[in-house]
């Protein structure tokens, strides 16, 4: 569906080149939602906006549903942009029209018959649940509701791909959940790909099939988000990993944690897709004579599976703590006994 | 009562100096709206990082309005008679002060409109852009409606100014409140007529204002 092509971006600066996109070879696969992680400056953003063709590549190439976006001017680029559907951090609503007109907007660009409009903008409305708003202006609206009019907006002209560029980053952690729910309920209703830069782990992990880790241009790391959440191999995706999986004090709270649990053992269990869902504890609760303390852990869901980490003090005899330490070994499950560094 | 504080006032003249008064302004706001929006939208089109960004063109628009939003009014009429005499075949008369009031407003307003073009979120034009909008459809469908209550508020500004670039141009000929209360206010010692003069041209302008301030409250749904 996308084809990112040995794309480079270089901005002419005071201070001299300086390479927003930095070589990168990209494919997103059709009904793929695909995300891109980086901090500010990463050139995520400078990326996003060369599949719409708001940035030319210097060099390299973007192809989007079959059209090479990069080289293409004039009305080949305006119809191809039609067929890209893109929301904003900030909405970009129009504040002199009505949530109707706004969405309304990309069909009279597209030459839709008014008729024609109302249904579809009906249908919109609906879809991304803004009943009984369609007169109000977007001035009345709240975040969240801003957010669901630039979807239906985007949506308007029946894309292909659905950009989001920091679709959430403006919005309280609630909304954004709902927001990023309605995005999945799109993706998997339509089959729309969908990809969306962000500096949110907790973004990706709730709704991404695939990431790719950006930094200074680059694409770092490039993978299943669960994979990516197990193994991340660079220092930057340790960081986003850790954004959702550890609370920041995590180092302390170990330390804590043994110097208030001196008996028994500490483990740390690491769970990743299916096995998040097994019955790991039950079972070594019945089937050992040991007692297990549950002392802080983090399950979080992602479009593959669940992944997180437990903390939990084994006590018992010797024997009994070994053996359970040695089940957990055999299962599906990382585990690690914690001791004093 | 009326006849007693103002004795020398000729009501129909005065009636026929208001009317050459409005004339005047209505017909300079108009073409001064549409000649504005051309020249502020293509100072803001050509400016750095705008879809025509053109340095040159920028440049000449910008070096043209600001010599003519510079030279007094009063002096830029004395300078435009050949220009006005040659397009309008006179240079007294309501008509013959269309020229100059146009040149001298048009250019004030064009400033105006590039600063509420300014003010537009650029986030709302790259929407635009993103869904596939020409520059047309962007200059008819955003950049004007979203700097609507901004382009009023100018106007109305502007055409205030219009109401005393017509009184000016009264002194020289052009009839109008001006023009009447320099003749036969002033130049009679008929103080009477010059205040009777004034309060109509203060009522104009207040007329003016309210309008402006009306229209602005409606469109801004911000």
């Amino acid at each position: 569906m996308i084809k990112i092509n040995q794309a480079k971006k270089i901005f002419q600066t005071k201070n001299g080149p300086v390479k927003a996109v930095d070589d990168i070879n990209l494919s997103v696969q059709e009904g793929e939602i695909f995300g891109m992680i980086g901090y500010s400056g990463a050139g995520k953003s400078t990326l996003i906006r060369m599949l719409n063709g708001l940035e030319t590549p210097t060099e390299g190439s973007v192809t989007v549903a079959g059209r090479t976006i990069s080289s293409i001017k004039g009305s080949e680029l305006r119809k191809a942009r039609q067929e890209i559907g893109m929301i904003f951090q900030h909405f970009n609503l129009l504040w002199s029209r009505t949530v109707r007109d706004n969405i309304a907007f990309p069909l009279e660009i597209a030459g839709v018959s008014k008729a024609e409009r109302n249904k579809r903008v009906d249908e919109l409305i609906d879809l991304v649940g803004l009943n009984g708003r369609g007169d109000s202006y977007p001035a009345q609206l709240s975040g969240g509701q801003k957010q669901r009019v630039g979807i239906a907006r985007a949506l308007a002209n029946n894309p292909k791909v659905l950009l989001c560029d920091e679709a959430t980053s403006a919005l309280d952690p609630q909304t954004t959940d709902s927001i990023l729910e309605l995005l999945v309920d799109i993706n998997e209703r339509l089959g729309l790909t969908i990809v969306l830069i962000t500096h949110e782990m907790h973004v990706i992990r709730k709704i991404c099939h695939r990431v790719a880790v950006m930094e200074e241009g680059k694409i770092v790391e490039l993978g299943p988000v669960l994979d990516v959440f197990r193994r991340p191999d660079q220092p930057i995706t340790k960081r986003f990993v850790q954004q959702v999986t550890e609370p920041e004090e995590s180092k302390e709270t170990i330390q804590h944690l043994l110097a208030e649990h001196p008996d028994g053992q500490i483990v740390k269990l690491t769970f990743v897709g299916i096995s998040a869902e097994q019955p790991v504890v039950t079972e070594l609760i019945r089937s050992f004579n040991v007692g297990v303390n549950i002392l802080q852990g983090k399950i979080s869901q992602t479009q593959n599976g669940a992944y997180g980490t437990l903390f939990v003090q084994i006590t018992g005899d010797r024997a009994a703590v070994a053996e359970a330490v040695a089940f957990l070994d055999a299962q599906q499950v990382d585990s690690e006994v914690i001791t004093y560094d | 009562m009326i006849e007693q504080w103002f004795p020398n006032v000729d009501w129909e003249k005065m009636w026929e100096a208001t009317y050459e008064t409005l004339y005047m302004t209505s017909i300079s706001v108009v073409i001064t709206f549409i000649l504005g929006i051309i020249l502020g939208l293509l100072l803001f089109l050509t400016s750095k990082g705008q879809l025509w960004e053109n340095k040159i063109v920028y440049s000449i628009t910008a070096v043209i309005v600001n010599v003519f939003r510079s030279i007094p009014f009063i002096i830029l009429i004395v300078l435009l008679i050949p220009f006005t005499k040659a397009i309008m075949n006179t240079i007294i008369g309501e008509n013959a002060a269309l020229p100059a009031l146009i040149i001298g407003a048009a250019p004030f307003y064009a400033r105006m409109v590039e600063i509420a073009l300014r003010e537009i979120d650029k986030g709302v034009i790259e929407a635009a852009r993103a869904m596939g909008a020409s520059t047309w459809t962007i200059i008819q469908k955003v950049l004007i409606p979203e700097s609507l209550p901004a382009l009023v508020s100018g106007l109305t500004v502007t055409a205030i100014a219009l109401v005393g670039y017509t009184a000016m141009a009264g002194v020289i000929g052009a009839g109008g409140l001006g023009n009447l209360a320099f003749l036969d206010g002033f130049q009679r010692s008929r103080t009477d007529v010059t205040i009777m003069a004034t309060i109509v041209i203060l009522v104009i302008v207040f007329v003016i204002q309210f309008i402006g301030d009306t229209a602005v409250r409606k469109l801004d749904k911000r």
